[in-house]
């Protein structure tokens, strides 16, 4: 039905496609006259700066990620420790203890390697600024160390017999082993859920729209690694804690990611379920799920014990490494920054609040 | 600590003892000519290495491409047709038909400007194309995301109020990078002057890029204004386009440019960053904008993401409780 010598070079029309589920809004026939054809106007789109990111991502690479990884472990390890040490698991508080150090020293090595200046790292505690999480869990992850490191050290020296050349300090260690291991497990919740403050306290779209919640998911998150941990380390006889710790931190994990991308901004939200960070994401929560259930079922079972933990390992991991890439792809679309802000400015406005904004006519 | 967020002056909360008025830029994008001498006369002075492979970035004029480590003024050039001129001309004019912002306490006599819904808004030379050139910096915010979330003291805020990197004291930790709302500091991470593949002998003689690894961005030359100096820019700017002195008097000029320019019917023009209510508490460089500020690859509603710490750790605080008390569940359920 060609009218005009001009129609060939109009672009193809869509296909007409029919809505499932029946018709729509004032539900407009087409009644042939070609009012259904396809728009002349540009469909809206926001407006960039050649499409260049607003905001930059953090220069922090898979280093920081693992690091968010490991202090998770590290943080709930000290608290398992603990609770191996006053509940009498000796097995537990060991190999918690253990963990705690070996997750904490390779994530403060993973941290130092993403700096930009490696030798310089003693800088982060030249000063304390309540302003800066980063120097905040600095403190924090020097204090935790402290105490993950000498009860620690408690527990190596009765592995090797007291063959560590400790001479007259190994009494001391003995009678600090207590203390520490309070002392890393007082730290351990701040080392846990500090990281969520300190990518919420960031100008990048996704990290910072979660700030509510991802502090609950980052704790969840550190639970039920550390409790996957255990369960592979630690016989089943004492790793009865571990597993309850497990299924409550996936519980948790699982809500609080959910409560969080309801509450979230739903354009800074998106990051979260696509590309990379989507994929890692959606694996982590099925992980953690498979890995919950392994425990509740055969958690006495050592073997289903061990795989439920290495599930539980490899879905924090997933979470902290998506969290991650969603946020630093948040930054490199300009659109995530921009319509956020355009949104939140007219809702404001809408509301009658007309005084607070960056752009104003005089 | 001090404020987080709200109308402050910086300067006076440095605490330092021989205080200066507050310094800061006025960017008059309206007679900006896009000549890039502020860029070229910012490079010379800080010494900052190029940026990338001298490639044309296919964006107009600019192939500079954004602020950064080594780039510390960058010129925005953006070409418009009729539709999106009468469209910047819309939004400006629906901004000043706001009536916005309200100075002083609520209720007092905030000035009215005029009504200009009837104003003949012919353009007087722009009629069906315009270029628009606008040479952006560091805001230097009254509250600077980049200062708040540093965690070694690196950056700090000067006795002109203004924000600066001390570069051997930065480690390089990359915060400042995602804590800016405007994209402003990045961390250097290339020492080397890459240009063309010919010329790479001629190159390998250059001198070390300082600062590698460690956090870049404006100063408003430090350095000069020590020495009550102008920045370099605002000093190699030929048309005033980058004006430069105490921040009060850049508001009241910015103010003053933006009432003539809608008196002239131009409603398109609008300040960015005068307003001290805002999220980051108004900015020390004020920018006169001929339309959104996300056309010019500014954030339109930013806000320093410190203003909401505390919030942020009470938050921490609830799940750091939360999982002791997991814990606590798990190991007083009986042995299991």
């Amino acid at each position: 039905m060609t009218h005009s010598e001009f129609d060939s070079f109009r672009p193809p029309e869509p296909p007409r496609r029919r809505r499932p589920g029946g018709k729509r809004g004032t539900g407009r026939r087409d009644s042939g006259d070609g009012s259904r054809e396809m728009s002349m106007v540009p469909e809206p789109e926001f407006t960039s700066y050649y499409g260049r990111p607003v905001v930059k991502p953090a220069p922090w690479g898979d280093e920081v990620a693992a690091y968010l990884f490991l202090g998770g472990v590290a943080a709930g390890s000290a608290l398992l420790g603990l609770g191996g040490q006053l509940t009498r698991r000796p097995a537990l508080c060991r190999n918690a203890r253990l963990s705690a150090l070996t997750a904490v020293s390779l994530g403060a090595a993973a941290l130092v390697k993403d700096l930009g200046r490696p030798e310089r790292f003693l800088n982060m505690l030249r000063t304390i600024k309540v302003t800066s999480p980063m120097s905040v869990g600095s403190w924090i992850l020097s204090a935790f160390s402290v105490g993950a490191a000498v009860s620690a050290a408690a527990e190596i020296d009765r592995i090797s017999r007291a063959r560590l050349p400790l001479g007259p300090l190994r009494t001391l260690l003995q009678a600090a082993e207590g203390p520490a291991g309070f002392e890393a497990a007082f730290f351990a919740g701040p080392l846990a859920a500090y990281t969520a403050v300190l990518l919420g306290d960031t100008a990048t779209p996704t990290w910072n729209a979660a700030h509510e919640e991802l502090p609950f998911v980052f704790v969840s998150s550190a639970a039920l690694a550390s409790a996957g941990l255990a369960m592979i380390t630690t016989p089943v006889h004492e790793a009865g804690p571990a597993r309850k710790l497990a299924v409550l931190g996936v519980v948790g994990d699982v809500v609080a990611m959910r409560v969080m991308e309801h509450r979230m901004d739903p354009v800074a939200a998106e990051p979260l379920h696509q590309g990379k960070a989507g994929t890692m994401l959606k694996w982590s929560e099925r992980l953690a799920a498979a890995g919950g259930l392994g425990t509740l079922q055969g958690g006495g079972n050592r073997a289903m014990a061990a795989a439920s933990g290495l599930a539980l390992l490899a879905a924090s991991a997933l979470t902290r490494f998506g969290v991650m890439e969603a946020g630093l792809s948040s930054a490199r679309d300009p659109r995530y920054t921009i319509e956020p802000q355009k949104n939140r400015l007219a809702a404001r406005r809408a509301a009658g609040i007309t005084g607070d904004s960056i752009t104003t006519a005089r | 600590m001090g404020q987080l967020s709200g109308p402050t002056d910086p300067t006076a909360d440095a605490h330092w003892e021989h205080q200066q008025p507050r310094k800061g830029f006025f960017t008059d994008t309206s007679i900006c000519i896009g000549c890039k001498a502020c860029e070229v006369a910012c490079k010379e002075w800080n010494h900052n290495p190029s940026d990338g492979n001298l490639e044309l970035l296919g964006s107009s004029y600019d192939n500079t491409g954004a602020l950064g480590a080594n780039t510390w003024r960058h010129v925005a050039f953006i070409e418009q047709g009729q539709e999106r001129i009468t469209e910047a001309r819309e939004s400006g004019r629906a901004l000043v038909n706001l009536g916005m912002p309200g100075i002083g306490p609520p209720g007092a006599a905030a000035p009215t400007g005029p009504d200009l819904a009837e104003v003949d808004t012919t353009p007087p030379d722009t009629a069906d194309f315009r270029w628009l050139m606008s040479s952006d910096v560091c805001k230097h915010c009254t509250h600077a995301g980049c200062l708040d979330v540093c965690p070694t003291g690196a950056l700090f805020r000067t006795e002109f109020g203004t924000v600066v990197v001390q570069d051997d004291v930065c480690n390089g930790c990359g915060t400042c990078v995602a804590g800016c709302p405007f994209g402003v500091i990045e961390r250097r991470s290339d020492g080397t002057a890459v240009v063309a593949a010919q010329r790479e002998d001629q190159h390998a003689e250059h001198p070390a890029v300082p600062n590698v690894g460690v956090a870049q961005k404006c100063t408003l030359c430090y350095d000069r204004l020590v020495a009550d100096e102008a920045p370099a820019c605002a000093k190699a700017c030929p048309t005033t386009s980058i004006k430069f002195g105490n921040h009060d008097d850049m508001v009241e000029t910015a103010r003053e440019r933006v009432a003539g320019l809608h008196a002239q019917g131009l409603t398109e023009a609008r300040l960015y960053g005068a307003n001290e209510l805002d999220g980051v508490g108004g900015t020390g460089s004020v920018f006169l904008l001929l339309d959104e500020p996300e056309v010019y690859g500014l954030p339109p509603d930013p806000r320093v993401p410190t203003a909401d710490l505390p919030q942020m750790y009470r938050r921490a605080g609830m799940a750091v409780a939360g999982m002791v008390a997991a814990a606590a569940v798990a190991f007083l359920g009986g042995r299991a």
